[in-house]
């Protein structure tokens, strides 16, 4: 896959340090000795005790986190530039930005923990094991692509990873990613469900029915909304009476974090992820002690782009304010300078696997799908159906 | 009367002699003057709109981006600055809640103008459009009446894959209590949007996303402020005596286009542009398949169960025995709609399918 093929280069990136150099120098992305770093941020709780500021990490994660979001910020841009030259077509929201949340979220996770978000699923579908190539392929609607050209930029799905898509309907994926975590409590999983929303989505009435009953059942849902201030051009406080979503559970505990810093997302996943898998104090009896599994991790972040390709993004925020946040806020940057600090890799190795990244993301020439695939995949058991084109004596198919 | 001349060709203009023929079968000719006014789709919507709030201060526009955004296809372009936030609400993302709020408003007296940015989410606020608006002066005896009006964009646009492609004519136009409209051109746009604002009872509009930026020529007489279109007719868009193509909204352009390939080929087709889908103008289709004796439907949205199959029916039950062929039924494909160009555009009814269709219906060899 493109990052694991990025770290076998990266090691010949590295050149022994000359001695003169008073620190020992650590190897790139081999080294896992533990590293605590505090997050920029304290968390911010409602009706829990916050997990600690100071979070574990290591050489190898702190690079691995570099790369990826390098990578998904690339991508981004070049879809951005994709779309332009109308390769692209329809919908395309990009998630530059918002790196930090999808990469902090896979590093206290697991593939078998499950993932569902909305439309801005490109970097979601990358932090889930999905590849580049399946991404700008489907992007493009071509069958190599992940949802075989057929679903587009919103339908990105990876089941085996347990990244259950992609959705376009804002807000649906809520009422889903309780279901999967109903699931994975029926099946007796130990396995945990992050159900991704965002500010926009946070008011709609079906979050607030889905959390109900999950807080009912005990499911293992952890809802978190990526608040980026603006459901497509209307600011949180236009439409939000309290834009406190970590608090908008009210009997379900929620936690506040700084969605920029990878570190902090990863540590509010991690400790959102144990809290929903724990058993309830005392035996079964929940009830009694109103202990509530779930939790609404909010992550404060931003997104550069506008809501989609269509909206320029500046009608209703100012170009100040954007700039502001990547000088003060970027992600990428923040892990950059973590790992400049720690003596990781110098400025100069960063930018290198940066180039390294911006080669590994050009795309390549696919087939579009086949006329045949118009029909494939209606149904799992079609009983022999007809379907029909848009002329019916002209095109029509048996459904198996 | 217009519409035939009206219908600004994209793809170049009219040859004089189809100028000659459609001409000749105008009702009440019209020169087609070197001078006459033109108007967007989006501007007419945006006029209708406009003077409708100008002229009843109970007219109010509610929906997500309509306001200080411009509105997301720029339909409510400026009404915020010019009538304030008292008349124009942006609401946050939730339909169930703002469209049920909407209803209420007119329970109580208001003239709601509901946008919804596609109608594709008007299925989550579904229950309110049909269980509170649609069917409440008959529960109430009359003395409930819903004078709201749920308008936006409705079916494929261009890539935006299976979620938001949908048509929703049929399902709305099959509800009693539901009066639903799609217009094609400007005139349709500004005639049907005031009848419907004016209109007592809850209107679905169907407007269509790649037709906002169509420009139609415009008479003096739809210009006018006072200007209406009658609810539940239909209008003959090109008169013809070979067969008759019904169709609505974006569709009625394509089957213009096959009607001119089919004049090449001496085939005189009648297109009819419902602007109607409920009340059905059967009368306008009746009389017409009893003049032409032979029927090809078009829609752009499913075929099982669609307003196709309803027209079908229709003429079938009223005018069988003046039928010389089978109906033939063109509609979106039986799938959800692919993202991939080269899939989408096999779902989505082409000009040579209408074509092929009629031919059929004319026992015509392709």
């Amino acid at each position: 896959m493109a990052l694991s093929r990025l770290s076998s280069r990266s090691t010949t990136l590295l050149q022994p340090l000359a001695t003169t150099s008073l620190l020992r120098r650590r190897h790139i992305s081999t080294d896992t000795t533990p590293i605590t770093v505090e997050t920029s941020l304290p968390f911010t709780s409602h009706l829990i005790s916050p997990p600690s500021r100071a979070v574990e990490t290591s050489s190898q994660e702190l690079l691995s986190f570099f790369r990826d979001m390098a990578l998904m910020r690339r991508m981004e841009i070049a879809a951005d530039s994709l779309y332009k030259a109308k390769l692209i077509r329809g919908f395309c929201h990009l998630y530059d930005g918002q790196e930090a949340v999808a990469i902090g979220m896979e590093a206290a996770i697991t593939k078998r923990d499950a993932i569902i978000t909305s439309y801005r699923d490109h970097c979601t579908f990358l932090g889930r094991g999905g590849g580049l190539f399946e991404a700008f392929s489907e992007l493009m609607g071509r069958t190599t692509g992940c949802s075989k050209g057929k679903g587009g930029s919103m339908h990105f799905y990876k089941k085996d990873a347990s990244f259950y898509g992609g959705h376009g309907i804002v807000g649906a994926q809520a009422p889903l990613g309780c279901g999967l975590a109903f699931a994975q409590k029926y099946s007796k999983e130990e396995a945990v469900t992050f159900t991704l929303y965002g500010d926009g989505a946070a008011n709609q009435g079906q979050l607030f029915e889905a959390l109900n009953i999950a807080a009912l059942w005990d499911l293992p849902a952890v809802l978190v909304c990526e608040n980026n201030h603006y459901g497509m051009g209307t600011a949180e406080w236009r439409s939000a009476k309290s834009p406190a979503y970590f608090k908008r559970g009210d009997y379900v505990p929620g936690l506040k974090v700084d969605g920029m810093d990878a570190l902090a997302v990863k540590q509010a996943c991690k400790f959102a992820k144990e809290h929903a898998l724990k058993n309830g104090p005392i035996g079964s009896n929940h009830h009694a002690f109103a202990f509530v599994f779930e939790q609404i991790l909010e992550m404060d972040t931003y997104r550069y782009h506008g809501h989609s390709m269509s909206d320029p993004g500046s009608t209703y925020r100012t170009r100040d304010e954007i700039s502001g946040v990547r000088q003060v806020r970027d992600p990428i940057d923040r892990v950059r300078k973590l790992i400049i600090a720690h003596d990781i890799a110098t400025e100069k190795e960063l930018k290198d696997m940066e180039k390294e990244v911006r080669k590994e993301v050009d795309a390549a020439e696919s087939p579009i799908p086949e006329p045949s695939e118009l029909f494939s995949n209606i149904y799992v058991k079609g009983f022999g159906a007809e379907s029909f084109g848009a002329d019916r004596k002209e095109l029509r198919a048996t459904l198996p | 009367m217009w519409g035939i001349l009206g219908r600004r060709a994209v793809d170049g203009g009219f040859s004089a002699s189809s100028l000659r023929r459609m001409r000749s079968g105008l009702v009440s000719a019209r020169s087609y003057a070197a001078g006459s006014k033109e108007m967007t789709v989006r501007d007419a919507l945006n006029s209708a709109i406009d003077e409708e709030m100008s002229a009843d201060p109970k007219v109010f526009v509610m929906g997500e981006e309509v306001g200080q955004y411009q509105g997301a296809y720029k339909i409510s372009k400026g009404l915020l600055e010019k009538y304030g936030p008292e008349r124009v609400y942006d609401t946050p993302i939730t339909e169930a809640g703002f469209t049920g709020i909407g209803v209420g408003a007119a329970y109580a007296g208001l003239k709601p103008v509901v946008e919804f940015m596609t109608f594709n989410f008007s299925m989550q606020a579904i229950d309110h459009i049909i269980n509170s608006a649609a069917k409440s002066n008959y529960m109430s005896a009359g003395q409930i009446n819903v004078p709201i009006v749920f308008r936006g964009p409705n079916g494929a646009a261009a890539g935006v894959g299976a979620q938001h492609s949908q048509c929703y004519a049929a399902w709305y136009a099959s509800v009693p209590g539901l009066k639903v409209l799609a217009p094609y051109s400007a005139e349709d746009a500004r005639g049907l949007l005031k009848a419907a604002i004016r209109d007592p009872d809850p209107v679905v509009f169907l407007e269509n996303e790649l037709l906002y930026g169509e420009s139609f020529p415009i008479s003096e007489e739809a210009l006018d402020s006072s200007f209406c279109l009658p609810i539940g007719k239909a209008k003959i868009e090109r008169e013809g005596k070979d067969v008759t193509i019904t169709t609505f909204s974006k569709m009625v352009g394509f089957a213009l286009k096959a009607a001119e390939k089919l004049a090449e080929e001496g085939i005189s087709a009648e297109v009819i542009n419902l602007r109607s889908i409920r009340p059905l103008d059967r009368a306008t289709i009746n009389a017409s398949v009893r003049k032409t004796s032979r029927l090809v439907t078009v829609e752009e949205g499913f075929p099982q169960h669609g307003v196709c199959a309803e027209i079908c029916a229709s003429v079938v039950e009223e005018s069988f025995s003046y039928l010389d062929a089978p109906v033939e039924r063109i509609a979106g494909a039986d799938v959800p709609m692919p993202y991939a160009a080269n899939l989408e555009r096999l779902a989505l009814p082409q000009v040579e399918d209408i074509v092929r269709a009629a031919k059929r219906a004319c026992f015509r060899s392709k």
